[in-house]
């Protein structure tokens, strides 16, 4: 029953062939199976089987009742990133250890008014905040194709929890990556789409220029069931844009034939890993096989795109977590001695390694005399890097490249030097800043480990993007497998 | 830009984290390697490049002014660590 997509169990709930509390049930138990004994992959940080069964049961009879959409029993998870009224909600923070939100995030709500049933909160880096989810307050998430890697990050507990058939879905965040580049390193699909399409409300915010929820699933064809639901123009928040909501699931068929794929030179740097290369290049053969036709292009601020990632990011969550203060919510030290001992040790004691690192950075970058030379020259490297897409669309219909520039690397292997790590987002941090949609689909094995062709598009060309990814997934099976054991 | 142990300590008050000496000393090494990196951006010339302040330029919407939450005070205090009569407590600021 776990091998079933997304697809085939909104399909299998209503044909009758199971009911929403069998199929929920089942993945509960798998959870309880693989993720929490000794060993396990550590995926979820908060599991709610009670409150799972129960929405179970209340899909099924609203089912009975004729009420049933394509999502009403529908099992899922959410990422720890996005608030949920009643269950505790931590961002992969020792701040947030107690924190039950009084309120849901607008994604969050879009799925209980279908009826979906949220099985629980995935791990992730710490506030979002890592590309290997070990920042994670609540311990590392292990890579089900290879237990002694990491699964990527920061979405790396909705991506070790699909690719181990834990849950058929799971949503996710991405400010430099961090749904793409672990949907690569798992072998998933991976969605983000462009900036506003999805309401940032209740997501706890990391770099609000940059945030942007989207679909962990196993292919294109669910990641259009994940995008029907997560999209939605939203009140609540002001960064949120007025745009119809199109049925994605309604394209995916289109023909493709024609269209212009446009590789950039700058995503095949000479010290890529030659297997990489050729891994990610025979993938985008297939499109040529289907009619389109591959352009060399050049996109040449690419490399400016780290550097303005590391203060704009940095700078933006340094105004964020500002909010964490122990006064308010979260974690509080013990006996402080005045207000200032207050805010110094809690977010000293709260906060790991690694969102210190940029709350300092930002906090410097932010400082008096220095905006101008970091923040505000970086927002100018932006306009450069989105002027460069704006050219390449001029000429192509999608971009295409590898996601990330390795497979996934082993544990431990790069935590102690921030820089190496920041590096792993080379190719998803322009799309980010950009604000383009991104995507990332399997493209094929290097040393055995899946990697990820990463689909770049144009503003709000998220069903083209979903088309050309499920007509690639007809002609090939790379997302189709699993990793082994997991059967 | 290479940080000294004074220039961390004074980020580290301006963004209220208290920090261990070793912990000063790790991130006068990370904080200036990164700031190192991200000065790369001055390679480029930009004086005549507007900075991007939306991608989709897309400006600030508004909404008329009136009351749209319902008060649930309550709830919402009950996630402070300490708290009394609804008010948020902390040690004591003004002798």
């Amino acid at each position: 029953m776990h091998n079933l997509t997304l697809t085939q169990i909104s399909q299998g709930l209503a044909a009758g062939d199971f009911t929403s509390v069998e199929i929920t049930q089942h993945f509960l138990d798998r959870i309880n199976k693989f993720d929490k004994e000794d060993g396990g992959i550590n995926s979820f940080i908060t599991v709610t089987d009670e409150l799972a069964l129960r929405d179970a049961k209340a899909a099924d009879e609203r089912r009975a009742a004729g009420n049933a959409t394509a999502w009403t029993g529908v099992p899922f998870a959410h990422k720890d990133i996005f608030c949920t009224d009643g269950t505790l909600t931590t961002c992969g923070s020792k701040m947030l250890g107690n924190f039950i939100p009084p309120y849901d995030a607008t994604v969050v709500d879009n799925f209980k008014k279908q009826g979906a049933v949220c099985l629980g909160k995935t791990n992730m880096d710490e506030f979002a905040m890592g590309s290997s989810n070990e920042t994670s307050y609540f311990g590392g998430v292990k890579n089900p194709w290879d237990k002694d890697r990491i699964p990527g990050g920061s979405s790396g507990g909705s991506a070790a929890a699909v690719a181990a058939r834990l849950v058929p879905a799971a949503t996710a965040t991405d400010t430099g990556g961090s749904i793409r580049q672990p949907a690569a390193m798992c072998g998933l699909t991976g969605l983000k789409p462009t900036y506003g399409r999805c309401s940032r409300f209740g997501m706890i915010a990391f770099a609000s220029s940059l945030d942007q929820a989207g679909p962990m699933t196993r292919n294109a064809e669910d990641a259009a069931m994940m995008l029907n639901v997560m999209s939605s123009f939203d009140e609540k928040d002001s960064t949120s844009i007025d745009q119809e909501v199109p049925d994605y699931t309604a394209t995916l068929n289109d023909d493709i034939k024609g269209k212009v794929i446009g590789l950039p030179k700058e995503y095949f740097p000479e010290n890529l890993d030659p297997e990489m290369a050729a891994t990610v290049r025979t993938a985008i053969s297939e499109f040529e096989k289907m009619g389109c036709t591959i352009k060399e292009i050049s996109l040449p601020n690419t490399h400016l795109s780290i550097p303005a990632y590391y203060v704009v990011a940095p700078a933006e969550c340094s105004a964020n977590l500002s909010r964490m203060d122990g006064v308010r919510f979260g974690y509080r030290c013990e006996d402080p001695s005045d207000l200032m001992d207050l805010y110094c040790r809690s977010r000293g004691e709260g906060f790991g390694q690694e969102v210190k690192r940029r709350v300092m950075i930002g906090t410097y970058a932010l400082s008096t005399g220095f905006y101008d030379a970091y923040y505000l020259k970086a927002q100018k490297i932006r306009r450069l890097i989105k002027d460069d897409f704006m050219a390449a669309f001029k000429d192509v219909d999608f971009i295409m490249g590898p996601t990330a520039p390795t497979p996934a690397f082993k544990v431990g292997e790069k935590t102690d030097d921030p820089v190496a790590m920041y590096l792993e987002d080379a190719f998803t941090i322009a799309t980010n800043l950009a604000g383009l949609p991104g995507m990332s689909i399997p493209a094929g094995k290097v040393n055995n480990l899946p990697v990820g062709l990463q689909i770049i598009g144009n503003y709000w060309q998220e069903s083209g993007m979903l088309n050309i990814a499920h007509q690639f997934q007809q002609v090939t099976d790379h997302h189709q497998q699993a990793p082994q054991g997991i059967k | 830009m290479a940080l000294d142990r004074e220039d961390v300590k004074n980020i580290a008050l301006l963004a209220r984290l208290e920090l261990s000496d070793t912990e000063i000393g790790q991130y006068q090494t990370d904080l200036s390697s990164i700031l190192e990196l991200v000065e790369q951006m001055n390679a480029v010339n930009t004086d005549d490049v507007q900075p991007m302040a939306h991608p989709t330029d897309a400006v600030q919407r508004l909404r008329a002014d009136v009351v749209t939450e319902t008060n649930q005070r309550e709830k919402y205090m009950a996630c402070a660590p300490a708290q009394e009569n609804g008010l948020f407590l902390v040690p004591k600021v003004i002798d």
